[in-house]
């Protein structure tokens, strides 16, 4: 399937190849680096690229190109989703060549390793929501919906055999599990049946419809104005809480790719501080924690390139922020059962919602 | 201890001479800089951290090569060094070495050879993982001469009692089968054999090696089928995209196309809802078509087969691999009924939030297959809607597929959605966004004007990009109902003072000429216009410059007649051919000239012949020819390898194929091994073996027994409510109720095959295969048993030669005739060899203090003086024909020295081990040659020369002979070595044929009949022949196979029948030869070693030896 992998690094380094059939010249990349020319920019890379002799499909992860290089027909996912899991391995192991070599023990289950052994047994899971959004001009939602996972971290020695309840698994909507799952079991009793992994892992990820409302934590008033005929603008924008359940949001940070024409900016934030990349023309505002009394906000002036014409277009505001111990959706774990081993294992479950893909247009 | 100390002279002359190519630059070497830093030089630190006794040292080598592996820099030179570790005790080496194989085997086939032996041994290792290691690496080294071995080791493992084992031998397949395709047949029946394997981790890969191998016969799957079907779940992720691939074409061709009971929906309001427009209408005819068929037919039942497939792959949609939802999608897509469609769009909007590069694949899919069920996406419209932070590419996909689901109820919110993008900052999705808004335009009538407008109203827009896709776009939807939109093109025929980009300019002009009759006033400006600034546009401008003149002329010459003489006689001299021709080509045209005036005549009709509008239709139309989620369908083109998905057949072949009697579900591990002997799995025997498997076995998603009933039904719930959206829930009584009655059939199939695979019924089987085994004959080659030969003390006596554990069990008098552990390093041999010295050939002469030439005849009658009774006999039994002479250095390449050598087949005083070499030497130059000798060899890994003793002088005209020894290491390389005199040196080499890498061996007819016995399976090669005429005759046939190589007749009381035996000089190992003919010359040559390299190539000597 999959013949050769190159790693190229951001300055075009080919410094890791891999061939898994017969060598193939590192210049079969050269199709590579045109096509990257060509995109101008990195996310642009086609991750299918057809060349006289091979296809090459690559990802892009922590700026690092996985480029692969295929002889003949095979499924794009399954080799992209291949690249991405060498990439999960390369995040957790640091060195190239580790101390010592994973042993390949033969396990009955193939996720769990035999002989598993720890002094404190312990059970984790973390319940992280991701609020996905897009709110128009007036401030009215145009999609909402949450993303949620469920990540474990699980200690347990031998072959514990783990149920894990919700108070209310109707609300998840659309679930897709890790393969040590059963399905049947999730199936006709909603309820998550499973020996799991040594270690950290995703235990579900789930999808809750748009058709629930969602609600939005956060409110923004803005006001991004350009006059004609002048090198300035003004830049004004204010957030609020909304929805919040009665939860601190804290961790807000706003981000915003201002128009080309702009210069500089000069404006004044009432919390945290604010920075701007006159190359990148990025705007990031670290505002930090919502305090009700006293709203946080950025003010000020937009200088623009003199002579140019006023920009059309209005950026859109990309917002990140964090509400511990609160999953929005609602969602709640009932209870952790464990079979299979006789010791009692110290369990966990902790909440928390952030802001996903959440974009505000002006 | 000895052994190293003797090995690494040997590889330490090395060195300088197989340095390759390639930057010396590599880690953080301190030999790499400096003085130190020549060739010869290069990577000495690490040969020598090789060469220690310590595995940290080794291992710490190893890393740092296999990281020069990793980063492209060339480590080939280190092959000599590397190879030799391949047995090193330690698994961390072992492994790195194995890694460094791999990737150079290719490189240096010869000595990669060396290390082959190792992996055989490590083929019959008693742990499985060692096993599937030894054939993983087997088979990833691409030497072509050892594809017999690999397809035994592969024959061997698909029946090897580990389910990894198996797995890693359908891994092997492609592999070997991508090096020599001939094997093709051969792998098919192993294919076939894995298919029927029951267990999940096997599944994925062999159903991987039957794509890759045989995708054609779609005949071996029938049986499988159900199983298959049913393992699914369990099986890895990987493999499950595989399986669902291969299972999606083979329903192609098995059932009935499910969308033919799409009448019985007919009335069903739903209906709307699924199909667009023209699906409608396209539905709707073949609905009519089918109608006039059916009544023919009986109505459509879906083949329960069918819907076990649709059923167990479902819940694959909630896999976390999205390669494993891309393939139940497109499964779904293609082979379920539309009703039941809708259940992949929630899953693939799912994938949507995943990586970009998924995004990007999951949209080209999503976009293929909203054109043909728009309806199935609808209701997650928004889930497409565009973020800015998109990457432009994602950004135009979902805009494609917006554009796709569009229609009349949705598209004020899509248009009010596009109204944000038009706005971007990013230019190339804005264009995109104006194309998107022209299809709205064209599909969807009652949008057109407002689209229009809100195009036309771009055309103010700063940014030229963006007007001038708005004039293009505008150009398009104008050419449907040009006569009302004169003031378009009047506003359009302003904008040619300002806007510069060239197509736009040329559609405003193209528009112009062809509708000059709605702006009669303003084309013949425009056309003073473009006639003044003619020479500086561009090419494509100039074109419909000229287009516009023709049509302008023809209409109203009056006013243009001038003007278009001007621009014609522009075009003449123009630097573009295309606009000289061009203006050629319409001046005759259009003028009317004395000669020709036919065409002219028609001048009009040929300009302003009405032409149709432009259809504007999506990139993504009919992409589903290509099966979806497929590397052809991503590309719109046919990939290389792409099995086309069939057409449903219009009668459906025989259900039958598939039914599988209960009783061969539960024997599936008992068969008759390929190569015609019992091939058993020997592990039901051990107690403990047996409960493990068991538990391995056991699928875990489906529980327990008792569970699987309730669950299924609930599974088999057909789309309920939740899942294909509150609308369909509805779905018309005659569907529901047909398909409920066909769960419960399923249900009771199901049942069955329950039954069949049930814990006890396997149980059952075992115990019958257990009874089954007992009656295998004894002697009967067991394969690769050495588990049972460890447990079971029955069956041990005749159990493999290799075998570690057998090594284990004190049986003198087999261990006695047993011959070491094949090895490829002489001193391991050597050290053997003390154990078993009455084996060997005449190891006792003591070295004759060195006569200074040795003739063969007074060698020969030393040996006798010497002789032990097992040298003794070969010498009587194979004519010592020597082979003829060869060359070693010609007498002009030696300035007058000549060398010939022969292979004379004399033990060689001093030691065993090596092949007794007769060098001739003759002088024929008018000057004494003095002081003839061997200098330094530059030998490779493992072999050794014992020089001839120096001759001082050797007159004009004289000739005299030498004996040297070489041990070839039981392998066909080439020993180089210099032949020095006192003021010259020459290159020379001698390599061997692989007859001479053996002496002959003493054996009554049993003990050749046992010691063949157990060198079965892998160890012995078949070979048929057809022998000539003159071959036929016994002497011939002696004469031929004793000239090709060393070995010794053995007594045979059967005619026709021929025997030969030898053992390989380095290792002791045996070789055994039979050669059966059989009247009219068919003949079959077999040869039975362990050093199965030896074996193939021996065939294949003898063969030709044979048959010319």
């Amino acid at each position: 399937m999959i013949h050769s992998l190159f790693l190229i690094n951001c300055s075009g380094d080919i410094f890791l190849e891999k061939h898994w059939k017969s060598v193939v010249s590192q210049s079969v990349c050269d199709y590579f680096f045109e096509a990257q020319e060509k995109a101008a920019d990195v996310e642009n890379v086609p991750p299918v690229i057809s060349t006289p002799h091979h296809y090459l499909i690559s990802i892009y992860r922590d700026k690092l190109f996985f480029v692969s290089v295929i002889q003949t027909e095979v499924p794009p996912l399954f080799v992209i989703e291949f690249l991405h899991r060498v990439a999960d391995t390369f995040q957790v192991g640091s060195s190239n060549v580790g101390d010592t070599l994973p042993t390949g023990q033969l396990s009955n289950i193939p996720w769990r390793r035999a002989g598993v052994k720890y002094t404190n047994n312990e059970a984790y899971f973390d319940v992280v929501e991701e609020i996905d959004a897009i709110i128009d001009k007036s401030g009215s939602t145009v999609f909402a919906e949450i993303q949620g996972v469920i990540d474990a971290c699980i200690k347990l020695s031998g072959m514990p055999d783990l149920s894990l309840s919700f108070m209310n698994p109707r609300l998840l909507d659309d679930v897709s599990f890790h393969p040590c799952i059963r399905f049947k079991r999730w199936e006709s009793e909603r309820v998550l049946s499973f020996i799991p992994p040594d270690g950290n892992f995703r235990l579900i990820s789930y999808r809750v419809s748009s058709q629930n409302l969602v609600a939005i934590p956060v409110y923004v008033k803005h006001n991004i104005s350009f006059k004609e005929n002048s090198s300035c603008g003004r830049f004004d924008i204010t957030i609020g809480p909304k929805q919040n359940m009665g939860k601190t949001i804290e961790g807000i940070t706003v981000t915003v790719h201002m128009p080309k024409v702009v210069l500089n900016m000069n404006l004044t934030p009432t919390q945290g501080s604010y920075t701007f990349d006159p190359v990148t023309k990025v705007l990031t505002w670290d505002v930090g924690k919502i305090t009700p009394q006293k709203l946080p906000s950025l003010k000020g002036l937009v200088n623009l390139q003199s002579g140019a014409p006023k920009p059309e277009e209005n950026p859109s505001l990309n917002i990140q922020f964090k509400i511990q111990q609160l999953a929005i959706s609602g969602l709640k774990v009932n209870r952790l059962d464990m079979y299979g081993e006789k010791y009692k294992p110290f369990k966990g479950v902790k909440y928390v919602t952030k802001a996903g893909k959440f974009q505000v247009r002006t | 201890p000895t052994a190293p100390m003797s090995a690494a002279p040997a590889y330490g002359e090395d060195k300088g001479g197989s340095a390759g190519p390639g930057e010396p630059e590599y880690g953080h070497d301190p030999a790499s800089g400096g003085i130190f830093s020549s060739d010869y030089k290069r990577h000495d630190d690490l040969k020598e951290m090789l060469d220690t006794n310590k595995d940290s040292l080794k291992l710490e080598a190893m890393k740092r090569i296999v990281a020069m592996i990793a980063r492209g820099k060339n480590a080939s030179d280190l092959f000599p060094a590397v190879v030799k570790n391949v047995a090193c005790k330690n698994i961390e080496v072992k492994k790195l070495v194995y890694v460094y194989l791999v990737r150079y085997a290719e490189e240096q086939q010869d000595l990669a050879l060396l290390s082959i032996s190792t992996f055989q041994r490590g083929l019959k290792d008693p742990n499985q993982l060692i096993r599937a290691s030894a054939l993983r690496v087997l088979s990833s080294i691409r030497v072509p001469i050892i594809v017999p071995i690999m397809m035994l080791a592969i024959k061997e493992a698909a029946s090897d009692m580990s389910p990894y084992v198996r797995k890693t031998a359908a891994h092997a397949i492609p592999k070997l089968y991508s090096l020599d395709s001939d094997q093709k047949d051969q792998l098919i029946e192993v294919i076939e054999k894995l298919l029927a394997d029951k267990t999940t981790l096997v599944a994925g890969s062999v159903v991987m090696a039957f794509e890759e191998v045989c995708p054609e016969r779609i005949d071996l799957i029938h049986k499988n089928y159900r199983k298959l079907c049913n393992l699914l779940i369990d099986v890895e992720e990987w493999g499950q995209v595989v399986i669902i691939s291969m299972l999606t074409r083979y329903a192609r061709t098995q059932f009935l196309s499910p969308t033919q009971n799409e009448s019985l929906l007919e009335e069903n309001p739903e209906k709307a809802f699924y199909g667009s427009e023209e699906d409608e209408a396209k539905g709707a005819g073949s609905e009519e078509a089918a109608a006039s068929t059916l009544p023919a037919r009986k109505p459509y039942v879906m083949d329960p087969d069918h819907r076990l497939l649709l059923r167990n792959t479902k819940p694959l949609l909630q896999s976390r691999s999205a390669a494993v939802v891309m393939a139940v999608a497109q499964l779904y897509f293609h082979l379920a009924p539309k009703a039941e469609v809708g259940v992949i769009a929630k899953a693939l909007v799912r994938l949507l939030r995943s990586h970009s590069e998924v995004q990007y694949v999951v949209l080209q899919n999503v976009a293929t297959m909203s054109i043909k069920r728009r309806g199935m996406f609808e209701p997650y419209l928004k889930s497409f809607y565009i973020r800015s932070t998109d990457p432009t590419q994602i950004k135009i996909l979902k805009l494609e597929v917006l554009t796709n689901l569009a229609n009349e109820t949705n598209i004020p919110t899509v248009l009010r959605e596009f109204q944000t993008y038009i706005r971007s900052m990013d230019k190339d999705f804005v264009a995109a966004t104006i194309q998107a808004i022209g299809r709205c335009a064209t599909n969807i009538g009652r949008v057109r004007d407002t689209c229009l407008n809100g195009l036309v109203q771009l055309l103010s827009n700063r940014d030229e990009l963006v007007v001038a896709e708005s004039v293009v776009v505008i150009k398009k939807l104008l050419q449907m109902q040009p006569a009302q939109h004169g003031e378009i093109i009047k506003h359009l025929a302003k904008l040619t003072d300002n806007i510069q980009v060239p197509m736009a300019r040329a559609s405003i002009l193209w528009l112009i000429g062809e509708y000059c009759e709605h702006v009669p006033r303003i084309a013949p400006d425009v056309l003073r216009k473009m006639a003044k600034s003619f020479t500086a546009e561009e090419d494509i401008v100039k074109l419909q410059i000229i287009n516009l003149a023709a049509k302008l002329y023809l209409t109203n010459s009056k006013q243009t007649k001038l003007l278009t003489q001007y621009v014609l006689s522009l075009a003449k001299y123009d630097q573009n051919y295309d606009i000289r021709d061009r203006a050629r080509f319409t001046r005759q045209l259009i003028v009317p000239s004395e000669q020709g005036g036919a065409l002219s005549r028609h001048a009009k009709k040929l300009f302003l012949a009405p032409k149709p509008a432009p259809v504007l239709e999506s990139s993504f139309k009919d992409r589903d020819h290509f099966q979806l989620g497929s590397l052809s369908h991503l590309l719109n083109a046919k990939a290389t390898g792409y099995q086309e998905l069939p057409d449903w057949p219009e009668e459906a072949p025989d259900p039958s194929v598939r039914n599988v009697e209960e009783e061969d579900l539960s024997l599936i591990e008992t068969h008759v091994g390929l190569l015609g002997e019992y091939t058993e799995v020997p592990e039901w025997t051990k107690c403990s073996n047996r409960e493990k498997r068991k538990e391995k076995e056991k699928p875990f998603y489906s529980d327990s027994e008792g569970e699987s009933g309730p669950t299924e039904s609930a599974d088999s719930d057909p789309e309920s409510e939740s899942e294909s959206g509150s609308k369909s829930s509805s779905d018309s009584g005659s569907e529901e109720s047909s398909s409920e009655s066909d769960n419960e059939d399923e249900d009771e199939d199901e049942e069955k095959g329950r039954g069949s695979e049930s814990e006890q019924s396997e149980e059952e089987g075992e115990k019958r295969k257990t009874k089954k085994r007992k009656k295998v004959p004894e002697g009967q080659g067991e394969g690769s048993s050495s588990d049972e030969g460890s447990d079971s003390s029955s069956g041990s006596s005749e159990s493999e030669v290799t075998s570690e554990s057998e090594e284990e069990q004190v049986e003198p008098a087999a261990r006695r005739r047993k011959t070491p552990p094949s090895s490829k390093s002489a001193p391991a041999a050597k050290e053997i060899s003390l154990l078993d010295l009455e084996d060997f050939t005449a190891p006792s002469v003591q070295p004759v203090s060195p006569p200074t030439v040795v003739s063969s005849s007074l060698a020969a009658d030393l040996e006798g003086l010497t002789l032990t009774d097992s040298a003794l006999v070969p010498s009587l039994l194979s004519p010592v024909s020597s082979v003829g002479r060869q060359e070693l250095l010609h007498r002009v390449a030696g300035e007058g020295l000549a060398v010939d050598y022969a292979f004379s087949r004399q033990p060689f005083s001093g030691d065993p081990h090596m092949v007794s070499v007769h060098i001739y030497f003759s002088n024929n130059s008018d000057n004494p040659i003095k002081g003839l000798r061997v200098g330094t060899p530059k030998l490779p890994a493992g072999i050794s020369i014992q020089e001839f003793p120096e001759i001082e002088s050797l007159a004009p005209g004289e000739s005299a002979t030498a004996v040297m020894g070489i041990n070839f290491c039981d392998s066909t390389q080439a020993a180089n070595f210099q032949l020095c005199t006192q003021n010259r040196q020459f290159y020379v080499s001698i390599q061997p044929p692989v007859g001479e890498l053996m002496a002959p061996v003493f054996m009554s007819e049993n003990e050749f009949k046992k010691e063949q016995g157990k060198l079965m399976g892998m160890n012995e090669i078949t070979e048929k022949l057809t022998l000539p005429d003159s071959c036929r005759s016994d002497h011939v046939v002696v004469q031929k196979v004793t000239a090709t190589a060393n070995l010794g007749r053995v007594p045979c009381g059967t005619a026709n029948e021929y025997r030969f035996a030898g053992r390989t000089l380095t290792s002791g190992s045996l070789v055994l030869l039979t050669l059966d003919a059989r009247p009219a010359g068919a003949a079959q040559l077999t040869v039975n070693s362990e050093k199965m390299v030896i074996g193939t190539m021996l065939v294949k000597d003898v063969t030709q030896a044979l048959t010319q």
